[in-house]
Formats: structure tokens, sequence, C-alpha cells
């Protein structure tokens, strides 16, 4: 299945220079432009691992654009994202954030149901390989 | 106008008898506002042959301390400093018979952290004072002392976005419809099929509570099931409304910790609860980590005429103050009532940290929110997919969409419905992040998409033509004389 977090999921995969201009975009606002991928999409997993820190100090998308590069080739079967930070006050968050590589197979998450009193179900999504 | 009879002071003014309210003090032409007074600014309209800043002092007077007559014993208090102060009017233009009276308040006045309070004094009488034919409470300036004594939204846009981890898109909703009649296990699926297909929210509606075709926790357990079965099958997190309006405080409390314990991450309440019970899940929502929708249900009775009432601005600013996370401000577009620019104010009242004084938006004082958490914006009521360019440039990113019918009434299902939503959504921010000028290149955009992405397209043939070109009732008195929808 596709997973369909980030801005971008319900579009075709967006190429190398369409993922270029969005940078492009995030630096114009002046955020910071950071990487990370992981081989769990789980949708509690907050923290995917980092490619190096935010480029705190970049100011050309090609920059960005070779790091990518340099992490598909570590991660070529793994999710990559770009996030954007935003350090002005009442934001200080990610402003943008979208997925730029999958793996070849997506995995699955399965839901398990354990009934308990009145009705109640608990339930507990686990990433399925 | 005159300039009106002055200030009667000393042993005079407290003769026993009745004194104009501008002898009594409430008019005071050179006074400059602390910045810690409390700011009102009400349009009124006196009746025939009332001057303007008699009128003025007495809705100063009827909103703090005075009486219709003279007391003694106000001579037991520092009663100046008590005396609310109509210290500017102005007539409003181009409608005669109006004047915009702007009234300063001691801070001393109002109890902190209380909408009841200040609502009991600001609106508490004078809406209905004789001497007016109409008065409309327009704007308010609440300084940074009495906006500390508030702890505002419980959670906020920033936290709200980290905790869904959705960025750099508006949020998309959709109202479960028909709002009436479904039961639980029906209005459940529509849940489902709305969040699969690509929503992030779905919802109920501000009078959906638990009649007899629906009880409360038979819906709230098939509208978890359908949470988690979506998320589980896109991989995002989802959710969905659950309203807690009731009857007593404790019926609320007792639905709300019932949606914490099967896990919702927001529930909703409706405006006609009342601001002391608002304040309340508030605090309740602060202690539960959950995110607080508020639906401004029966806002239109007192916020639609121009001449009497209350401002949604103001309604806005009790509600961030209150604590509310989501807040329904208007469409622009849509079926509901909103001149695109007065309904881009409500917006800036909800998400600035700062709002400037911008009359043709209809903010007449500057705010400072001392970093009051932001309320999100939700734009619900007759929008859909071919709108998406003129809902983005109106409103940005920090806002719900929702588009209800525009889901539902999808010709190939609500999943498709929902997905034309999502799709034609992400290719309007792409655009508009690459730069193209989406307000002029909006539909090519999306015929573009359309070609590719069938729910895209079969929402184009259906709803392209659909706008509600009205003319607005509530629009600026100083915007340049455009108020339909695009």
């Amino acid at each position: 299945m596709r997973v369909t977090q980030g801005c971008f999921s319900f579009l075709p995969d967006l190429d190398d220079t369409q993922i270029a201009a969005q940078v492009e975009y995030c630096l114009r606002n002046e955020w910071a432009v950071g990487i990370e991928y992981t081989d769990d999409p789980h949708p509690r997993n907050t923290y995917w691992e980092m490619w190096g820190n935010p480029m705190f100090d970049l100011r050309d998308a090609a920059g960005v654009m070779m790091e990518l590069k340099a992490c598909r080739d570590a991660f070529p079967d793994s999710y990559i994202r770009i996030n954007a930070f935003d350090s002005t006050r009442g934001f200080e968050t990610v402003r943008l954030s979208f997925i730029v590589n999958r793996p070849a197979v997506e995995p699955t998450f399965k839901m398990t149901r354990t009934e308990v009193a009145g009705r109640t179900v608990n339930v507990t999504i686990t990433t399925e390989r | 106008m005159d300039s009106g009879p002055g200030e009667i002071r000393g042993k005079q003014r407290y003769q026993a008898g009745v004194l104009k309210y501008s002898q009594m003090g409430y008019w005071d032409g050179d006074y400059v506002p602390k910045d810690t007074d409390i700011l009102a600014l009400f349009r009124i309209t006196p009746q025939e042959g009332v001057d303007p800043i008699e009128a003025a002092a007495a809705v100063a007077g009827e909103s703090s301390t005075a009486t219709w007559t003279v007391v003694w014993t106000d001579r037991l208090t520092a009663a100046d400093q008590y005396r609310a102060k109509a210290y500017k009017i102005e007539p409003v233009p181009n409608i005669p018979g109006q004047y915009f009276c702007y009234i300063a308040y001691d801070l001393i006045l109002f109890e902190e952290g209380s909408i009841a309070n200040l609502t009991a004094s600001i609106i508490g009488n004078v809406f209905g004072f004789k001497p007016l034919k109409a008065a409309r409470l327009e704007d308010m300036r609440l300084p940074v002392a009495y906006v500390k004594t508030f702890k505002g939204p419980p959670t906020g846009i920033v936290i709200e976005r980290e905790r869904l981890d959705k960025f750099g898109r508006p949020l998309l909703g959709a109202t479960t419809k028909p709002k009436l009649g479904l039961s639980a296990k029906n209005y459940g699926r529509v849940v489902y099929e709305g969040l699969k297909g690509g929503l992030d929210f779905m919802k109920d509606d501000e009078n959906i509570n638990s009649q007899p075709f629906m009880h409360w926790r038979d819906r709230y357990l098939y509208c978890m099931e359908a949470v988690n079965k979506a998320a589980a099958e896109t991989g995002e997190v989802k959710g969905h409304y659950l309203n807690v309006t009731a009857g007593t405080m404790e019926e609320m409390y007792r639905r709300a910790e019932f949606a914490r314990d099967i896990g919702s991450a927001i529930i909703m309440i409706d405006l006609v609860i009342g601001y002391t019970a608002i304040q309340s899940m508030s605090e309740w929502s602060r202690q539960n980590d959950m995110i607080l929708h508020l639906h401004r249900a029966g806002h239109g009775t007192y916020t639609r005429q121009k001449n009497h009432g209350i401002s949604f601005r103001v309604i806005a600013k009790w509600m961030r103050l209150a604590g509310v996370d989501h807040i329904h401000a208007g469409t622009a577009v849509g079926k509901l009532e909103g001149d695109p620019m007065t309904v881009q104010g409500y917006y800036n009242v909800c998400r600035e940290l700062k709002n400037e004084v911008d009359l043709p938006r209809g903010i007449y004082f500057e705010q400072d929110w001392a970093d009051l958490r932001k309320v999100m914006p939700v734009a619900s009521g007759g929008i859909h997919a071919g709108q998406m360019h003129q809902l983005l440039d109106l409103f940005g990113d920090d806002v719900v969409l929702q588009f209800g019918g525009g889901t539902i009434g999808h010709p190939m299902g609500i999943q498709a419905g929902a997905t034309a939503n999502r799709v034609a959504l992400e290719a309007m921010v792409q655009a508009r992040n690459e730069g193209r000028d989406i307000l002029n290149e909006g539909p090519e955009i999306l015929r573009a998409v359309a070609k590719w992405c069938k729910p895209v397209e079969a929402a184009l043939d259906i709803w392209g033509n659909i706008s509600f070109n009205y003319e607005s009732t509530d629009t600026s008195d100083y915007a340049p004389q455009v108020s339909t929808s695009f």
C-alpha cells in the first residue's frame, strides 16, 4: 500500500526537478531544510533518522539535492522525506514535509483489536514488512 | 454634533436627580487610553434627536458603573476611575445616522480569566437601551495584562500539526451527512470512507448529540473503529471530531472522558453551550491533551447584521482567550455569509501573534496576543474542489477546509470525493510553491490534474460552475465596495 504521509503523497512521485522547486520555495522562506529516513513509516514513528542536521546556512537547492542523492545511495529501499524548519517566533516547527523516496515494496499496517469492557475495543497498529 | 454638555464635578454632581451621562463623567474627549485599558468600539444608531455624544456616554455608562439616576453611594468609591469613558466618536462613512464610538474601560472593572465577566459588562445591558435604535460591538482591544490572565487554546496550530504529523498544506475535513438520522453503524461508514479516501478529519455536525436514532456512545465507538482502520490503511494520523455538547457539564465531561478513553485526538463543542462551559471544556482539554473544536452554532443570530449585534471578529477574540483550537470562521466563497476581506480579518485574529490596524479587513485596534497559542480557523459550508485555488489564495496553509457535500455528494462515491479534494489541494500547493499564480492559473491547474485523476475530473464536471454570489451584509465600511465572492 502507498503510505500517504507528507504533503504530496496523493500526486505522482515528484521528480528531481520538482523536488528542487519545492526546496527553492523553502529557502526563499528562509526555512532550514533537513533530510530524514526510516524503514518504519508507522504513523506514530515521530523520529526518523536524520541525514545530518538541518542545513541552516544553505542557500542553494543544489546542495540539498546532492545530500538527497547521497542519502538515496546509502538507503535506496527506505523512506526518505524532506522537512523544512521555520525558526520564526510563533512557529518554531516544520512548515513543509514531503516524501521523496519509497521502498520498492511498501509495508502494510496491521490493526489488532482487543475487546474490553462496555463494547470498547483497544486498537494496536503495527507495521508489517 | 455639538460637543455635549460638559462633565459636572463636585457637590453639584451628586445632587439627587437625573443628569445626562456626559455630565456624569462618561464622556471625555481628551482622554488618552492607557496601555492597560480594555477598549471597545461600538457602532451606534441613536434615536432621532439624541445627541451622539450623549448616546456614546450612555453606552459607556451602562456598560460600566452607571444607573439612570444619580446615586450618592458613588462617593464611597474612586468613582472617576470606575467609569468607562467614551473618548472618541465619528460618523460611519456613507451611512447617515450611525456613529463609531470608542470607549475605554479601566482593567480593575474585570475579573481575570473570565469571558463571562467581561461580556456581562461589555454586552450586558447596553443593547436594549432605549435611547439607541441599534448598537453593534465592532471590535475590542484586549491589553496584554488582561490577555495573560487567560490560558488560551489548549493545543494551538503548531502542536496540532505536530501531533497529526501534517505540515505545509491546509488540513482537509468533511461533515458527515445527512447530519441527522443515520444509525451509528452507517454513520461510521461515512467516516471511514472519507478518511480512507484522503481526508484528515471527519466531523459531527453541530446538532448531532445523542438522539433516538443514534446514542452518543454508539457513535463514538463506530467512529473510532473508522478512524483507526483508516489510519492503518493509509499510514496517516486521522481524526473525527466527536461532539460532546450536552445539556449539563456533568454529561459533557462524561462524553469527553469516554472519547479520551477510546483514543480520540479531538473533541467538539458548540458555541451555544456558553462561554463558561467553553472555558471549562478548554481546561479539561488542556488536562487531557485533546484538540478542542468549536462549531459557531447560533452566531448568525447576532453577528450578521451590520447595525446591531456583535461582530464575529469580537467572538473570535473572545474564543482565542477562552481557549479553543478550531473555530469555524467562514469561507468567503461558500454558501454562508462572509465578505472575503472581512473573513480574512477573522482569520488574522485567530492566527497572528499581533494584529495591526487594518480597516478594510475590519481590524480597528492593534492587538498584541502575548504569544497566546493560535486558533486554527475552519472553512466549512458549500465549498468544493473547483474552488481550491481561491481557498488557498484567501486563507493560506493554516486552515481546515471542510467539504461535506463536496465529499459525500461525489458521483463516484465518498472515497473518490475525498481523493478529489486531497489531490486538488496537493496539486495547488505544489503549484503555488513552484511560484505559479494560482489565483489566475487555478482552473487550468485543476484541468491538468483532471486528465490523470478521474475523481477530480468528475468533481469539476458536477460542481465546476457552482458559486454563491450574493451580496454580503457584513462588509467593512472602509473597504472598496466590492463584496461579492468571486
